[in-house]
């Protein structure tokens, strides 16, 4: 018996066409918008120029740290080294990019998170499709980016969103579902709105966790910002590939090395963010 | 005692389910909440619960694990939501108001005490007693004084800035208590507010509460599964029992006119060690002397025990005959007269089963130790002066002598005797002259004597038995008769 091959190719290519002749326009603004948020983070980030901008971010790491030496000692010997090997413009590249991605998808993520710790019928549509998202490789979210905003620093900037969003919805619905039922009730028994039960108490007490959720937002960032100089992002995780491709090793190891000082420097930071 | 109604609830009803009404039509035809569960998979919270609590009152709800305490008394703030029925706060409807009506009831006229304190752990001390006022919009400084005039009341000066991690058990329940204060309620409402507390902070909490109750006036609502802390504080004790209250009385009245055979379970299984009868109050009877000894014996028993006088006993029953006076004893010895002779045989005696009030008049005429003898004339234990003293010491100290009526001593298993006589065994004061000591082993045997065999498990200090007495009698509390899942899980 002959089955006929289903057309899977060109229904997609239909269903894009039909997205971007009703939503072209919206696209273009977005992916506007997030170009000067991008660009804007990375002008402010170069702003200073290294011999500022090192001991800067040591004193703050310094103070973030609650007075923590080794972490202030670490942060100026990472960023002077980058800074050595010449990568400091790339790096501060790939630096707002994270930035700009995590922020975006915190800022979309926690209420999402919250909502869904409320609402039971959102947390039921929310979770499987949290859990369908955790089963997909990295680079696949690369190719919806890429179909609705071509090449370039947006695409790579919306996959990354996408790709770093769960942990922050996920761990910030636990955060506040663990909340004990005992302080709500205290909250509740003691005539709290709605909104001062969960700015009071719901969230200052799920902070630990929503936190852990921040700092798992912020790792994913970097390793997708990374993965999405495949679609033409700039910054390191380009170095990285251009090196794979003229087989450089030296270039391409330097840019590797500025990623995980990037990488350790985020993830530290964040960690003393966050309450114990 | 001016008695203004503070809160009234009638017909308060609350299904645990999907389809309440049919519950509550079940329930009207006369089914249990188990068979209902059975049928149904819902449960039946509260069963049409009527009561009235008095201004300035402390109303204890008592009941075993899963009788619908908690429920009860959320309800009174419908943290849960009754499905039928009024709550009359000074004769407001507060289950007929509107989200932001409740929001003042609970603002301004009832505050929460909790199990397991409930604090805030990312706020001082202060911060967690401000915050009933803080979601007011009440100005900081003016919640912040309000807030240390109620930790001072709770006495915990000097712990405001403290974090609540650095605190004891007890001092987060002050904690929790200052909370509810600082609003200043009419109301207070506490669940087991000293369940998770050790025995002696416990105590002291409650004589806090007490001290607190007399100086501030609250109407408190006090949840326990405790029936010491009940007759300790409450004015009136609700018990309750599947959802329904079976009895409602002032402690007296639970204890002695228990309305059925639930109540007169609950009373008897806990209160047993607290009874004071003649059996729960006396002491081994050692040393003793047979009436075929002679008087050469009789006093070097007296001489190693340190002791004036002696009961003489016949036979492996140790069936009474009288008491030995040391005086005598050395006249029988020169005149060689036997012991029956020289001994007292109308020594005072008296029924195990004997009420102690009934006790104390004799032991203040008799000049000799009472002995407590059975129907066959067995000599069981001897109650001196000082005994009685440490008794009543323990009872006054939970604020009650009067007991009800004693089961016959045939009915209580010798572990139940065993405990009574240890919670009430008591080392006489040197002044007393006493009769018996526990330490001499004597040649009679001891396995039948009904008494504790004083083997090391004696707490010889009468005023501390009280909290071992009241650890044990909360065990048979807990077992869980409630078939649903527990509530308190989240
Ligand atoms: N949210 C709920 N859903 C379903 N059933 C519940 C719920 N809350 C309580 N129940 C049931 O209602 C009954 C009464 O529970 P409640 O917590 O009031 O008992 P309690 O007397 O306070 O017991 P404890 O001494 O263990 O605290 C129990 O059978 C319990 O399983
Ligand atoms: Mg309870």
């Amino acid at each position: 018996m002959l089955i006929p091959r289903i057309p899977v190719g060109d229904t997609v290519e239909f269903a894009v066409d039909w997205i971007e002749g009703n939503f072209g326009l919206f696209l273009d603004l977005t992916s506007k918008q997030l170009d000067l948020l991008i660009s804007g983070l990375k002008d402010a980030l170069l702003f200073l120029p290294p011999e500022f901008f090192i001991p800067g971010i040591s004193l703050l790491s310094y103070f973030a740290g609650k007075r923590n030496i080794k972490l202030a000692a670490g942060t100026a010997f990472g960023f002077f080294l980058i800074e050595n090997m010449e990568l400091w413009e790339l790096s501060m590249e790939t630096l707002a990019l994270v930035l700009s991605s995590a922020l975006l998808a915190l800022i979309i993520g926690i209420p999402l998170g919250i909502l869904s710790a409320k609402n039971n019928i959102l947390f039921h549509v929310v979770k499987p499709a949290l859990d369908f998202m955790q089963t997909m490789p990295s680079f696949v979210y690369l190719i919806p980016a890429l179909i609705f905003f071509g090449l370039g620093n947006v695409p790579g900037m919306i996959a990354t969103v996408v790709f770093a969003m769960p942990p922050a919805i996920r761990l910030t619905n636990l955060g506040i579902r663990q909340v004990p039922k005992e302080l709500t009730e205290v909250a509740d028994a003691f005539g709290s709105t709605g909104w001062q039960k969960l700015s009071k108490v719901e969230l200052p007490v799920a902070l630990p966790t929503i936190m852990a959720g921040v700092n798992q937002c912020i790792m994913l960032s970097l390793s997708m910002v990374v993965v999405a100089a495949m679609i033409g992002v700039r910054g390191l995780g380009y170095q990285v590939l251009f090196g794979i491709q003229r087989v450089d090793i030296g270039m391409g190891f330097e840019a590797g090395l500025a990623i995980v000082i990037i990488a350790i420097f985020l993830d530290r930071i964040t960690q003393y963010l966050s309450p114990r | 005692m001016d008695k203004n109604i503070k809160l009234e609830l009638r017909n308060i009803t609350k299904i645990f389910g999907k389809n309440p009404p049919k519950v509550i039509s079940l329930l009207n035809e006369g089914l249990s909440k188990s068979e209902i569960f059975k049928k149904t998979k819902q449960t039946v919270g509260l069963n049409n619960v009527n009561f009235k609590v008095y201004d300035g009152e402390i109303f204890v709800i008592m009941g075993l694990s899963g009788s619908g305490k908690s429920t009860l008394l959320r309800c009174l703030n419908r943290l849960i939501e009754p499905t039928a029925g009024k709550i009359l706060i000074d004769g407001q409807d507060i289950t007929q108001m509107n989200a932001k009506e409740l929001r003042d009831i609970r603002r301004t006229k009832i505050g929460m005490v909790f199990q397991n304190f409930a604090l805030l752990p990312h706020r001082t001390v202060l911060d967690n007693v401000a915050y009933g006022l803080e979601i007011q919009g009440i100005p900081k400084e003016k919640r912040y004084s309000k807030a240390l005039a109620a930790i001072e009341s709770v006495g915990l000066k000097g712990y405001e800035h403290s974090k609540i991690t650095q605190l004891s058990g007890g001092m987060k329940q002050r904690v929790g208590l200052a909370r509810a204060l600082a609003n200043n309620p009419d109301i207070l409402l506490m669940d087991e507010a000293f369940s998770a507390l050790d025995p002696l902070i416990r105590s002291d909490m409650q004589d806090e509460l007490l001290a607190l109750e007399d100086r501030v006036q609250k109407t408190i609502i006090f949840v326990s599964h405790d029936l010491d802390e009940a007759l300790k504080l409450g004015d009136r004790i609700a018990l309750m029992k599947d959802g329904e209250v079976v009895q409602i009385g002032t402690p007296e009245e639970i204890l002695t006119e228990p309305a059925d055979s639930y109540v007169s379970k609950f009373v008897e299984g806990v209160d047993r060690s607290k009874v004071l009868t003649a059996e729960s109050v006396m002491k081994r009877p050692e040393p003793l002397v047979s009436i075929n000894s002679g008087p050469r014996v009789a006093i070097q028993l007296m001489k190693n025990h340190g002791i004036s006088s002696i009961y003489v006993v016949e036979g492996k029953n140790r069936h009474l005959k009288g008491i030995l006076m040391i005086g005598d004893a050395l006249e029988a010895l020169k005149t060689g007269k036997s012991l029956e002779v020289a001994m007292f045989p109308d020594s005072p005696r008296v029924a195990p089963d004997l009420p102690l009030n009934e006790v104390i008049p004799l032991i203040a005429e008799s000049q000799y130790p009472l002995a407590v003898v059975n129907d066959s004339g067995k000599l069981l234990g001897i109650i001196v002066r000082g005994t009685v003293l440490g008794a009543l010491a323990v009872s006054g100290e939970n604020g009650r002598t009067e007991t009800p009526e004693e089961k016959n001593p045939e009915e209580k298993t010798s572990e139940e005797r065993k405990s009574a006589g240890k919670f009430f065994e008591y080392k006489p004061p040197e002044k007393i002259v006493f009769i018996g000591k526990n330490k001499g082993e004597v040649g009679h045997s001891s396995e039948d004597s009904g008494v504790t065999d004083g083997k090391g498990d004696i707490i010889n200090d009468g005023i501390d038995s009280g909290a071992p007495a009241k650890a044990t009698a909360k065990v048979p509390l807990r077992s869980d008769s409630g078939s649903g899942q527990e509530a308190k899980t989240c």
